[in-house]
């Protein structure tokens, strides 16, 4: 088969160049042929090598063999190869007829060619050093200096200008991703000054709309997903570093700097939080959580994945060839694979688990949390600076304070009652030395304690005591997280437990939350209760006194019996530690506060222990309102800190362990099979590491941007050629192996690469330099001599013209329609998809929850990507499962049923419609409005003919609409946003039928 | 992919332009003059038509099978139970694997090491049906009663030991994901022949209640390298069977047909003016969105069916992602021009339920397979259908899990011995071929391997398939890698 086209492509090259034949370029004509046909025996793998010879190797080409050589330079008769090529033996034929690998007749005399005019040999040209020639014609721009050389030489007639509507839409689709405002169509046109294209390229650059443009041929080489992919796909919340690099190329990150902090951000000398995020880069790899897997195996897929990502994405070579055996075609060994894959090995990544969001992980809160993160701690500071001033006043007052303290004390002296016994219905309760029971086990959401004490003489009230314990919630007086308790009922009976509760005639507090009083313990409601919540985690005692309605009296050794229930609503609001005492004083005063505290206020002063101190001073500080409510503000704020860090996105990022991993070459690739050590090193065939470059990722990212690397700049600078103009200088733009395409313009693409370097890496210059020369400009109409000359357009007599990436025609539509939400970054959306696909891909275990509002009409970088199955309104995108520089761009039914009927497109043309009528105002004619809508979308208005079919096509659905309201009626519904009562509904329907049809016009869909 | 002229399908016989899709009519028809070979041959790498001729070296050898339909049975169907009758198994029940039939062998983490895992006898006995006596369990009787069509290859082993890397091996030849699978081969291989519906559809089920259920990758269908257009078409299980298939609300056929006309008469004003031949592709593009439009609701408009081919399929045919309404589908699709479809039935991962979803599983795949086959050879279809049943592995025939809890018995993974059965479409039908061990354990005798089984399916369809290849990365690939062997016994 590929003989047959062989034949016929010769045919018609020969046609043309045939008779003109220039001497034979070794790099561009013969080492390629020789990849392609013979390196599979004959290439650098040594393993598959036959008779030792290799064709990628000068000296082994022409060497002497006992007498002949391969090749013998000047004398194509006397060389083995041009025999082999030549004869009719089947036994000796090259290659074997069974490889199915044909040379044809034009090839075979391009070899001889070059043999005879001396075999003169060469690097394969994307690994020499990148060459600045000189400008063909300096005056010109530098692009066009080299693309009219190669018209003229070809003899094709380059294409008039585009129109400037076509030129203003090209632009903003390439540069933003968005068609242009009808004010900035304008402002464009009406710019008749020189200098206005320039002008209008850079207002293109400066529009936020480029870094999302930019961003996603970024995230599909960088495989960029918002799941893990394989069974179970996790959500991972990789987005802060989609973001960064929205924002990198927004700012014109340069590129060498763009590419150093995501190799290595976290390796900088004065790495920050955003040198680190943008690491995330190389942790966006597939996450395997598939049970059974093992961990280690899982670990060396992933550094894999980030090894084979650099070199498609910075060297353009295919190292996964590599894993198993020295490459078959590019000078890449088994060896250069594992020693590139030791930069990445550092990482402490285990491969274990399925947790989405595998450690080293940084918390990313968004940019506006950042702030206000930021904002709340500074006014922490401030408060605690207040605090610590209120607490100094408040040392001042101690002593007076203290003696009033130590008086109320004495009014009722409290006598602890020791517990006999002391029982939880569902928690462990136990009896400390100090008279106090302390809760524990397991933390239900209700409880009631009963106690058992015995106690003799006169009592007249019994004091309830909540005391902190350090095994309670901080430290608190509860198990709760907020520290608080709700005591429902209190109650006492004597001797009996039958017996009914005596009665008490007050309670008091030393604090009630609200309406949550003491009194409420006593009124056999379950529901209502004692709380002591005043703000912040509660962190100080409380006492309760219950004064008996008549005073108990009592033999030696009575029983008593308490009941504490806590019934209420709030869950696990149990008193964590209490102590029980009983007075004889009539009167009961709830005091000082606990014995110890009384205990420590009747030390004196200056012997009084650290401990004891402390306590008198808290308790102090404590009864202070100011004070209380400045630990409160703290707390709350600390609080609201806490909520937005817990809340923050989670992002994996890169990072080194402290003792290095050894890295072994793995036998056929597989992880248990470690062969020989090695240790990280740039490819062998690649210049070194800079002098002082460490060996670590880092050093590898600077290696990559530096000038000497030959393949950075050309591979990069290839690939925004491709983005602009649809297909690459070099189109194999993932390969830049001796497989690859030669470079169709190879002085432009070395040119380029240069000045891309010279210029610092400045990524807007380039694209400047670019979209201002006239090959750009040019318009994209095409003859059919020129469609027979040049199809793919390779030479650029012509403008680019093809369909946009389905990303792109569903941004162009939100546009369009006015209904586009602008907001850049946070986190993905749930737009519009099918019912069902998540669940049918998953059993039902991912359910899919659209989104509503403004976030239906975000721009599609920030849909979410579940990685086992894409968002379904785009077509033709990178699967984000590995590393994509190229998408496939193809035309099947079931991309055209997409834009005829998914519901974006569908509400995005009744929302254009609306848009339309609003604007032109309810007297415009029809060619008004439909002038207006063709702008919207095309940037310019229709022509004559277009008018009328539209028109036509106006009045009929304005007449299928009327014979159907329900229709109508249907049509108007579609989409979640609202249409304006106040347009004529047939109107409407009617105009936005044929806004579906201007979407969907291939014009619309194509950017030319 | 955007690649060479060289390597695209659509590249043949330029002179043969009465074989062209209608896009091309229409681009001849108005540029017949003024075009030549080199924009013939980059307007054909353009695939906006449904259509597509195939590989202009195809066939390689003299077709026997036009069309094939794969029901594989994701999660591994186990051979022991089902297909492979081993007396020596029932006998050893209860006792030790031997240590010989499994020493140096890698199992999945559930079993790592077998010494000492119990042997565990067939669920349900098997008898022998038909003229040609094959056995066939009492797990499958409505299959058994056409046995004498089906070849049963129970010699099939593979390397993979989990299900992705498994089932992605057989469908493309590669355990790692992202290479074009069998599907995509074919279409680009031999063209698409249907103007109004995909080549290459995939259709999936589960059976009701299982809990094993392996999700279905859209790499089990993709296309990898390959242009896109050759990907499988998923129809879905519910509502509309193809992706935004039906008009929007409130729109009629007659409307879109209007708008329709519309934009095609605006596409061809622009046609003119700019002379691009894109354009003229997506004009057919979008007459092929409304064909199937209509052309899918007749596909799945099952009411014309008579009664007794519908019991034929058993009690869920009516029912919208059952694999009994795929089958019928898949009948359906292959009468209308679809080349290969693919089912695939998830809930075979019988790990610890041989006693119970077993049952279910072969309940809901067992009648609706036979009544496949007995259905294309009613309609003459069978012989140049090939019909493909099984799994990505089989399944220990010792047990995982505990001998003493028979609600609760198992089998895990197992790969060094499987059946897989065809039928039609050019293959010798009631017999069986090549063997497992004694204990079903490892195929001994004329092994199948699925680069085997994947030749052996190819050269079926009139395709070498050591150059059916495509170069992608420098690198010519092919599904077979560089191994396989066509199975020429089993050829009729």
């Amino acid at each position: 088969m590929r003989k047959h086209i062989c034949r016929i492509v010769a045919v018609a090259f020969a046609l043309t160049t045939a008779a003109s034949r220039a001497e034979i370029d070794f790099s561009r004509e013969i080492l390629p042929l020789f990849s392609d046909k013979c390196f599979q025996c004959h290439g650098p793998d040594p393993k598959a090598r036959q008779s030792g010879l290799r064709l990628d190797e000068e000296k082994n080409v022409k060497m002497d063999r006992d007498g002949y050589a391969v090749v013998v330079p000047g004398a194509s008769s006397r060389s083995e190869l041009m025999k082999r090529l030549l004869t009719e033996d089947s036994d000796e034929k090259m290659p074997p007829a069974e490889l199915g690998r044909f040379l044809s007749a034009e090839e075979i005399s391009k070899i001889k060619q070059w043999i005879d005019e001396g075999a003169k040999w060469g690097p394969h040209w994307s690994l020499t050093p990148i060459r600045k020639s000189e400008l063909p014609n300096a005056k010109a721009n530098p692009v066009d200096a080299f693309i009219n050389r190669t018209l003229e030489t070809e003899g094709l007639k380059p294409q008039v200008r585009a129109t400037r509507e076509t030129l203003i839409r090209r632009l903003h689709l390439d540069m933003t991703g968005l068609p242009p405002s009808l004010k900035e169509i304008d402002a464009f046109l009406g710019d008749e000054e020189s200098g206005a294209w320039k002008r209008a390229i850079r207002r293109a650059l400066a529009k936020p709309g480029y870094g999302e443009r930019m961003a996603w041929d970024w995230l599909d080489a960088a495989r960029y997903a918002d799941s893990n992919g394989y069974q179970g796909d996790s959500e991972r919340t990789m987005w802060p570093w989609r973001d960064w690099v929205i924002d990198a190329f927004n700012n014109n990150f340069p590129w060498d700097k763009f590419t150093i902090w995501q190799l290595a951000g976290d390796l900088l000398p004065n790495a920050t939080f955003k040198t680190r995020l943008a690491t995330g880069f190389n942790r966006n790899h597939m996450i395997n959580g598939e049970g059974g897997r093992i961990a280690e195996e899982n670990r060396v897929d992933y550094v894999m994945d980030m090894a084979e990502t650099t070199g498609t994405i910075w060297l353009g070579m295919t190292f996964n060839c590599s894993r198993c055996h020295d490459h078959k075609f590019d000078p890449i060994t088994q060896k250069d694979y594992y020693s590139l894959f030791a930069f990445f090995n550092q990482t402490p990544v285990t491969g274990s688990g399925r947790n989405p969001q595998t450690a080293p992980i940084i918390t990313a809160p968004t940019p506006a949390n950042r702030a206000a993160m930021a904002k709340t701690r500074k006014e922490i500071a401030s408060l605690e600076k207040q605090l610590g001033q209120r607490a100094r006043e408040l040392a001042r007052a101690q002593a007076a304070w203290e003696t009033n303290k130590l008086d109320e004390g004495k009014l009722s002296p409290w006598k602890a009652l020791k517990p006999v016994s002391a029982k939880a219905d569902n928690q462990t309760l136990k009896i400390l030395s100090n008279a106090s029971i302390l809760v524990s086990g397991k933390n239900p959401n209700n409880d009631t304690y009963r106690v058992s004490t015995k106690a003799g003489g006169t009592i007249h009230g019994i004091r309830l005591e909540a005391l902190k314990h350090s095994s309670l919630f901080k430290g608190s007086i509860s198990r709760s997280s907020s520290g608080n308790f709700v005591l429902t009922s209190f109650e006492l009976r004597v001797g009996d437990p039958n017996s009914k509760p005596v009665k008490f005639s007050k309670a008091e507090a030393t604090f009630e939350q609200g309406g949550l009083k003491i009194a409420r313990t006593l009124d056999g409601d379950k529901k209502t209760g004692w709380g002591v919540w005043d703000g912040r985690i509660v962190d100080r005692e409380h006492i309760g006194v219950f004064t008996l309605a008549e005073p108990l009296k009592l033999d030696k050794d009575t029983q008593l019996l308490f009941t504490l229930r806590h019934d209420s609503q709030h869950k696990q609001h149990l008193i964590g530690c209490f102590r029980l005492s009983t007075t004889d004083a009539p009167k009961p005063q709830i005091g000082s506060g606990s014995d110890e505290l009384l205990a420590a206020l009747s030390v004196p002063k200056a012997e009084r222990n650290k401990a004891q101190a402390n306590r008198v001073a808290i308790a102090h500080r404590n009864s202070d309102p100011a004070y209380g409510k400045l630990k409160n503000q703290i707390e709350s704020k600390r609080n609201r800190v806490a909520a937005m860090e817990k809340s923050a996105p989670k992002v994996m990022v890169m990072k080194d362990m402290p003792k290095p991993r050894e890295t072994f070459m793995l036998t056929r690739g597989l992880y248990n099979k470690p062969g020989q050590k090695v240790s990280a090193a740039v490819p062998a065939f690649l210049p070194k590491l800079p002098k002082g470059a460490k060996a670590n990722r880092l050093g590898l990212a600077q290696w990559l941007t530096s000038a000497e690397n030959p393949l950075a700049a050309r591979v990069t600078v290839n690939r925004f050629w491709q983005m602009i103009f649809g297909i690459g200088i070099v189109k194999t733009a993932e390969d830049f192996g001796v497989q690859a395409e030669y470079p169709k313009h190879p002085e432009l693409l070395d040119w380029l690469a240069a000045e891309f370097i010279e210029s610092g890496w400045d990524v807007k210059h380039l694209l400047e330099l670019i979209l201002s020369s006239e090959a750009y400009r040019r318009s994209s109409d095409v003859t059919a001599e020129l469609l027979e000359r040049d199809p793919e357009n390779r030479f650029l007599a012509r403008g680019a013209r093809f369909r946009m990436p389905s990303w792109m025609i569903r941004d162009q539509a939100l546009a369009a329609s006015g209904l586009i939400n602008s907001a850049i970054g946070g986190a993905p959306v749930n737009t519009y998809q099918p019912e069902g696909i998540w669940e049918e891909a998953t059993f039902g275990r991912k359910k899919y929850k659209q989104d509503s509002g403004d976030k239906l009409y975000r721009r599609s970088i920030y849909v979410f990507w579940r990685r086992i199955i894409g968002p379904t309104m785009f077509f033709d995108s990178g699967a984000r499962q590995v590393c994509t520089v190229k998408t496939p761009r193809t035309n099947t039914p079931l991309h055209a049923l997409a834009t005829l009927n998914d519901i974006t497109y569908v509400e995005a043309a009744r929302a254009m419609a609306q848009r339309v009528l609003t604007a032109t105002g309810g007297k415009a004619s029809d060619s008004d409005r439909l002038r207006h809508a063709s702008r919207l979308v095309l940037s310019r208005s229709p022509g004559e003919q277009e008018l009328k079919i539209w028109k036509r096509g106006l009045d009929r659905a304005r007449a299928q609409f009327k014979s159907d309201e329900e229709a109508l009626e249907e049509f108007l519904n579609v989409g979640e946003s609202k249409r304006d009562e106040n347009l004529d509904k047939l109107e409407h329907a009617a105009l936005a039928s044929v806004c579906l049809g201007l979407l969907n016009l291939d014009e619309a869909l194509t950017k030319e | 992919m955007d690649h060479p002229i060289l390597n695209d399908d659509s590249w043949k016989d330029p002179i043969g332009q009465a074989r062209l899709g209608i896009n091309r009519r229409h681009f001849f028809g108005k540029t017949a003059t003024g075009i030549g070979t080199a924009a013939l041959a980059s307007l054909l790498t353009r695939d906006g038509q449904a259509k597509s001729i195939g590989l202009p070296d195809l066939p390689h050898v003299a077709p026997k099978a036009k069309r094939v339909i794969y029901l594989f049975q994701n999660g591994a169907p186990t051979h022991t139970d089902l297909w492979d009758y081993k007396p020596r198994q029932a006998k050893m029940h209860g006792t030790p694997v031997p240590n010989e039939y499994f020493a140096g062998k890698r199992f999945s983490t559930m079993t790592k090491d077998p010494t000492g895992k119990l042997m565990l006898a067939p669920v349900e006995p098997f008898t022998q049906h038909g003229q040609s006596g094959s056995w066939v369990s009492r797990f499958m009787p409505h299959t058994a009663s056409i046995a004498d069509e089906l070849c049963f290859v129970k010699s099939m082993h593979t390397e993979a030991v989990n299900h992705a890397p498994g089932i992605s091996f057989f469908l493309s030849g590669a355990e790692i994901p992202g290479r074009p699978t069998l599907g995509a081969w074919l279409s680009y291989g031999l063209g698409i022949e249907s103007e109004n519906l995909p080549g290459f559809v995939v259709m999936t089920s589960v059976s009701k209640g299982t809990s094993c259920g392996q999700i279905f990758y859209d790499f089990y269908w993709g296309s990898g390298f390959l242009p896109s257009k050759h990907q499988g078409v998923k129809f879905r299980g519910q509502g509309d069977p193809v992706l935004y298939l039906a008009n929007p609300n409130g729109m009629s056929s007659k409307m879109r047909r209007g708008l329709l006309d519309d934009i095609a008469a605006i596409n061809e004003l622009k046609f003119k003016q700019a002379g691009d031949p894109e354009i003229s592709t997506r004009i057919s593009q979008y007459e092929m969105a409304y064909r199937m439009q209509t052309s899918v609701p007749e596909l799945t408009d099952i009411s014309s069916e008579p009664q007794h081919v519908l019991d034929m399929y058993g009690p869920q045919v009516e029912e919208q992602g059952t694999f009994a309404y795929n089958c019928l589908m898949a009948r359906r699709l292959i009468e209308r021009g679809s080349r290969y479809v693919q089912l695939m039935h998830a809930g075979w991962d019988q790990h610890n339920s041989v006693t119970t979803e077993l049952y279910t599983q072969c309940r809901d795949t067992d009648q609706p397979s036979m009544a496949l086959v007995k259905d294309l050879k009613e309609r003459g279809l069978l012989e140049d259908t090939l019909v493909i049943w099984g799994g990505e592995f089989g399944r220990t025939p010792f047990i995982q899990g505990d001998i003493n809890n028979r609600p609760r018995w198992g089998r895990d993974h197992h790969p060094y011995a499987f059946t897989v059965w065809m039928a039609g479409g050019g293959v010798k039908p009631g017999i069986s071929y090549g063997a497992s061990d004694d204990l079903g354990m490892n195929a001994v005798e004329n092994k199948v391997h699925v680069h085997d089984f994947q030749a052996t399916l190819l050269h079926l369809l009139g395709i070498d398939h050591e150059h059916l290849t495509y170069r992608f990365q420098g690198r010519y690939f092919r599904l077979t890698d560089v191994h396989g062997h066509v199975v020429k016994d089993i050829l009729a």
